[in-house]
């Protein structure tokens, strides 16, 4: 389950930075991937519709957020916990 | 006080993609209403509309743009792509700093607001996109034309439901006579061929089911239309430094209000805005050879378009023409009197006067010569513009040949 979490937000994250997922490396940051404030918010929506949760996300704090997303690896691992979460 | 000259012009609408298209078209009389092709038509009881056809938004813009312009901020920079460019200006340094962009719409970005609307009370979805509100905010294509352009001045949009365009236009002209900027990029667009944008003005039972026939004695009513028209208003001596090509000088512009009823349209008010422009520019009656007629085809407007015109004009509105191109292009509500300029400067620059098509048979209220059916080719040195809104908002443009 794991590995698709991981594959379809890359994939997610791909398409917003018009990078093939084979490029999107999980150390990488969205500033990194020339993802801005924008992009991040449509990737949010993005990974919501995919895994069908609701992302903790203000975009008026987002360090102060439960939702880390200082990098891609931070990132899936958040949408794991919330996909668990969900199941659970 | 600053002479104000048009240097380029751009449209897309249901006569055509371009300028040359829609030029043409109003040239041959040719009807840009038909059959609408959009979702639930068959809840809807009118299905007819002046529709933008062949237009494929992917042809135009990447998935990111696409993801953040409604129709009527793609319309609108299609439109000023071409009138820009006819213009040959760049902004950069002073000038960018600024030139501005000013545009008429009513009803903003009406299909994100539709989807939306759909997707959380007919779907029952909990989310939207986060990009709903960027992309349906009434000023969203001024912005959007700001941003591509590098156009750093003052820019906004003005909502007069059927003057918009007419009013953000006046507002273009009176910022450069006054030395507010030399250039101000201005226009309108609407895009409001959805099903709820259709449903609503069912709503007033004001449509015509088959075609837009003004000042007909058996017409039934307006037909809506979408699109956009964009041009690019500049300071004479400005443009005249650089060579520009000068399609057309905007010499006045007035606007009243009724104050008297929120859809009834008024003689008076109409008139006192007709006649005001006319003193705006410091022209005589005598001088107006066409004017392009808000003429919507509605019952109420063109009887008292045409008893305002004869207010104003007297004897010489027998001898002026007065044609309403909704009868092709359908009534583009707040892009209107942008799309209906292009015809104004086409009786100027080329001296052919579109006509009103679809005319049957003649109205004693309109007795007026409307170039029924067949353009005309006539020299005209002054040429107006009607919008006449609801909420009795009233904006007419005049315009002259260089």
């Amino acid at each position: 389950m794991s590995d698709s979490v991981k594959d379809k937000v890359i994939a997610i994250i791909a398409e917003q930075a018009v990078l093939e997922p084979s490029d999107v490396k999980m150390e990488s940051t969205l500033e990194d991937l020339g993802i801005d404030s924008l992009g991040l918010v449509e990737s949010i929506f993005a990974i919501e519709e995919a895994f069908d949760i609701q992302v903790p996300f203000n975009a008026n704090e987002p360090t102060e957020s439960d939702f880390d997303i200082s990098s891609v690896a931070a990132i899936v691992r958040a949408v794991e916990g919330l996909v668990a979460d969900q199941k659970a | 006080m600053n002479r104000v000259v048009i240097t380029g012009q751009g449209t897309i609408n249901a006569l055509g993609h371009t300028v040359p298209q829609t030029l043409e078209a109003l040239r041959e009389g040719r009807c840009g209403i038909g059959e609408l092709d959009i979702r639930d038509i068959d809840r809807l009881s009118i299905r007819i509309g002046g529709q933008v056809k062949g237009y494929e938004p992917e042809d135009h813009f990447n998935r990111q743009q696409i993801a953040l312009y409604d129709r009527f901020t793609q319309f609108t920079l299609l439109a000023a792509r071409e009138a820009i460019a006819q213009s040959g200006l760049e902004f950069c340094g002073q000038l960018s700093q600024e030139a501005g962009v000013v545009l008429g719409t009513s009803g903003g970005g009406m299909t994100t607001l539709d989807e939306n609307y759909r997707s959380v009370y007919e779907e029952g979805k909990n989310r939207v996109h986060p990009f709903v509100v960027p992309k349906l905010m009434n000023n969203a294509a001024a912005s959007h034309v700001s941003m591509t352009y590098n156009l750093k001045g003052p820019s906004f949009t003005v909502a007069t439901a059927c003057a918009s365009s007419n009013h953000a236009m006046g507002q273009a002209f009176q910022m450069i006579r006054w030395g507010m900027s030399r250039v101000i990029v201005t226009g309108g667009s609407e895009s409001m061929l959805c099903f709820g944008g259709i449903k609503a003005w069912e709503g007033l039972r004001v449509m015509s089911r088959d075609a837009c026939r003004p000042f007909s004695a058996n017409r039934n009513g307006m037909v809506q239309g979408e699109g956009a028209a964009i041009f690019v208003f500049e300071e004479y001596e400005h443009a005249r430094a650089r060579g520009a090509e000068i399609l057309a000088e905007v010499v006045g512009f007035a606007m009243t209000a009724d104050a008297s009823d929120i859809v009834m349209p008024s003689r008076q008010g109409a008139a006192r805005a007709i006649s005001g422009a006319l003193r705006d520019a410091r022209l005589a009656v005598e001088d107006i050879g066409y004017i392009n007629a808000h003429g919507t085809g509605t019952a109420a407007n063109d009887k008292t378009e045409c008893a305002a015109v004869a207010d104003v004009f007297g004897a010489h509105a027998d001898r002026l023409m007065i044609s309403s191109t909704k009868s092709m292009h359908g009534h583009l509500i707040g892009g209107t009197g942008a799309v209906e300029l292009l015809a104004c400067i086409m009786a100027l620059k080329d001296g052919v006067i579109a006509p009103t098509i679809g005319y049957e048979e003649p109205d004693p209220e309109c007795m007026l010569d409307v170039v029924p059916n067949e353009a005309r080719e006539a020299r005209v040195d002054v040429a107006l513009s009607n919008a006449f809104a609801f909420g009795g908002l009233n904006a007419v443009l005049a315009l002259r040949r260089v």
